[in-house]
């Protein structure tokens, strides 16, 4: 069995609150991606799963820092990287894709410049070379008319061709890791699906291997092979994701599924009503107690 | 069904704008809404569906009378509610009213939830004991306790707000209200109660619904019956089962496929990926740059709405 390529172990990430305790954010949450495969982080807002992305990334913001736990990514612990040398890590070996691509674009400098900086600084290449690269990376993630659109300021585009400007960005050096928060939340469903798509096809071609953070479990769903469902800084179940859907065991997630209007399920007669989390767990404080986590599978798709 | 209380009839609306011209000194005609008629009966949901920009909108605005129609007239119980002859302001308001997408901004954050809710009775001359039953009645009706009234609006959560917000629609006991993107700033599990709430409180008042949303599985979940847009005109309606089980117009097709449905995003998943794009569909006019954005400054193409079912209409595109 190959080794996985991001492996967190019970990481803990605090608030640091008065009189020298902390105020858990994560407690304890542990999953592995191995190399190429795409998992997901299913939650509702709150519930720790960007925490758990930004920690990844070592973007954790003071207050916020991880109190315990390990994140390893090919076998080294991210913690225990210097700044210097996260930041060499970042964007070259992992990468990603924000949820509101015109804040995580400069506005003062052409896209394809942008992506140009990215084989500057992390590929050592001059940044004539660099945005002749930028055309091929815009061409790569479908957009039409790359070398026009290379020169274009962000503003000059569509909510949907910023988003393929920052796969474009984030795929410029063929990352082992891409981490995806809710990119496509801010998208029109036809845009969303065609970033999904490229999303996946891109993966799939290069074999890098996805950590896809959504609150939407039909995108989960299009787009990851395992998912984790996480609630109150923990995760509470992990499975495949038809198996995941199929059959959910814990409560929550079973309160979630249900509370998803699904297509198709609407009977001839009379609108039944979606599942109230609320009332099928009283006390949501016991919830993190119990979690199912199934056992990795041999043979997993690599 | 039952009666019909609100009629749109050939709504068109169109906003002029400057920068046409070979100069860009010119004016030119942004056309937002073309032609849209459709009729709603007493107690059904109806749901305009379509992507941003579509005109959905701009319809749900001309039915509340904020945005004056260019032509064709709406009518509430049969008498216009634009143009001349039109209601007052005042008498309109117990006709339609609506829910915002943003509970929170659409608050005033400085009036208690009592004094919000009480303004519009004030108005309406109903003042003192009938005014503040009217308001605890109406608060537990939607899930709050009347005592939480006293509170103001960022005290309460998302969904606590938007439950406000509903309430602030329902308390003129108008007869049609008009859901703009009810749920979609909402988590799953709030957004489900939100759906309950607003099915229950159709029940219980006997509303009528105009559901404007982009997500179609709140849609299929809530409507009676459904009008799909696409760049400022209706290309399909019909009935709820008939625009999702049988959609005959590429475009509802094609808006249906992108929904991110697990069970359709699992079953896709056993076919072979299709690697192409897609074709687009018919009708779709393309930018000269090979962009999906159809230009909304040209009148769209003639084309007709038909009839091909009993309550089931679609747009052909005339060769």
């Amino acid at each position: 069995m190959t080794a996985p390529l991001l492996e967190v172990k019970d990481l803990h990430v605090g608030l640091p609150a008065a009189g020298g305790q902390s105020f858990p954010i994560l407690q304890g949450v542990s999953f592995q991606i191995m190399p190429g495969e795409a998992f997901g982080l299913v939650g509702e807002s709150g519930s720790g799963k960007s925490v758990t992305s930004l920690a990844t990334m070592g973007l954790l913001k003071r207050p916020l820092r991880a109190t315990a736990g390990e994140i390893l990514f090919q076998g080294r612990d991210l913690l225990k990287l210097s700044k210097r040398e996260m930041r060499r890590l970042r964007g070259d070996r992992i990468a990603m894709i924000f949820q509101e691509p015109m804040t995580a674009l400069n506005p003062l400098v052409t896209v394809g410049r942008q992506i140009a900086e990215m084989f500057y600084l992390h590929q050592g290449k001059s940044w004539a070379e660099g945005e002749k690269l930028a055309i091929e990376a815009l061409a790569n993630v479908r957009v039409p008319n790359p070398d026009r659109r290379a020169r274009n300021y962000p503003h000059q585009m569509s909510g949907g061709l910023r988003q393929r400007v920052m796969i474009a960005m984030a795929m410029a050096c063929n990352p082992d890791l891409l981490i995806a928060d809710e990119p496509t939340t801010a998208l029109d469903v036809t845009v969303q699906a065609e970033v999904l798509r490229l999303i996946k096809e891109l993966c799939t071609e290069r074999g890098t291997a996805v950590l896809f953070i959504s609150h939407d479990l039909g995108v989960i769903a299009s787009v990851c092979q395992r998912v984790g469902v996480m609630y109150d800084g923990a995760l509470v179940e992990e499975n495949w994701t038809e198996a995941l859907f199929a059959d959910p065991r814990h409560d929550y997630t079973k309160g979630l599924l249900g509370a998803l209007p699904r297509l198709g399920s609407r009977s001839e007669h009379g609108r039944q009503r979606l599942v109230d989390i609320d009332s099928i767990i009283a006390d949501r404080s016991v919830l993190t107690q119990t979690r199912f986590i199934s056992p990795r599978e041999k043979g997993a798709p690599a | 069904m039952s009666e019909t209380i609100l009629e749109v009839d050939n709504l068109h609306v169109r906003f002029p704008l400057p920068g046409g011209g070979v100069l860009g000194t010119g004016k030119r005609t942004l056309y937002a809404v073309s032609g849209v008629s459709f009729s709603l009966a007493k107690g059904e949901c109806l749901s305009i569906v379509g992507e941003s920009g579509c005109g959905k909108s701009t319809t749900a605005l001309s039915i509340m009378g904020l945005q004056e129609p260019s032509e064709g007239t709406i009518r509430f119980r049969g008498k216009p509610i634009v143009g001349p002859g039109a209601p007052s302001r005042m008498a309109r308001a117990k006709a339609a009213q609506m829910v915002f997408q943003d509970p929170y901004a659409s608050l005033n954050p400085r009036q208690t939830v009592n004094a919000s809710l009480l303004q519009p009775l004030k108005l309406h001359g109903i003042t003192g004991s009938e005014a503040s039953d009217r308001i605890a009645a109406l608060l537990t009706s939607v899930g709050l306790t009347a005592e939480q009234g006293t509170r103001f609006p960022h005290e309460f959560s998302g969904g606590q707000r938007q439950r406000i917000g509903i309430a602030r629609a329902l308390i003129l006991e108008p007869e049609i209200v008009v859901l703009d993107e009810p749920v979609s700033a909402l988590d799953v599990s709030i957004r489900a109660q939100i759906i309950n709430l607003l099915l229950d409180l159709q029940d219980e008042f006997g509303l009528s619904y105009v559901m404007i949303s982009h997500d179609l599985s709140v849609v299929e979940h809530m409507s009676d019956r459904v009008l799909v847009m696409f760049f400022s005109q209706i290309v399909e309606q019909g009935g709820w089962k008939e625009i999702f089980e049988n959609p005959q117009h590429p475009y509802t097709r094609r808006l249906i496929d992108a929904i991110p449905d697990p069970d359709a995003a699992l079953r896709r998943a056993h076919k072979p990926t299709e690697t192409a794009t897609p074709p687009p569909p018919a009708g779709w006019r393309f930018g000269s740059d090979g962009s999906t954005q159809p230009n909304v400054f040209s009148p769209p193409e003639a084309s007709e709405l038909v009839d091909i079912g009993p309550d089931h209409k679609v747009r052909l595109l005339r060769d």
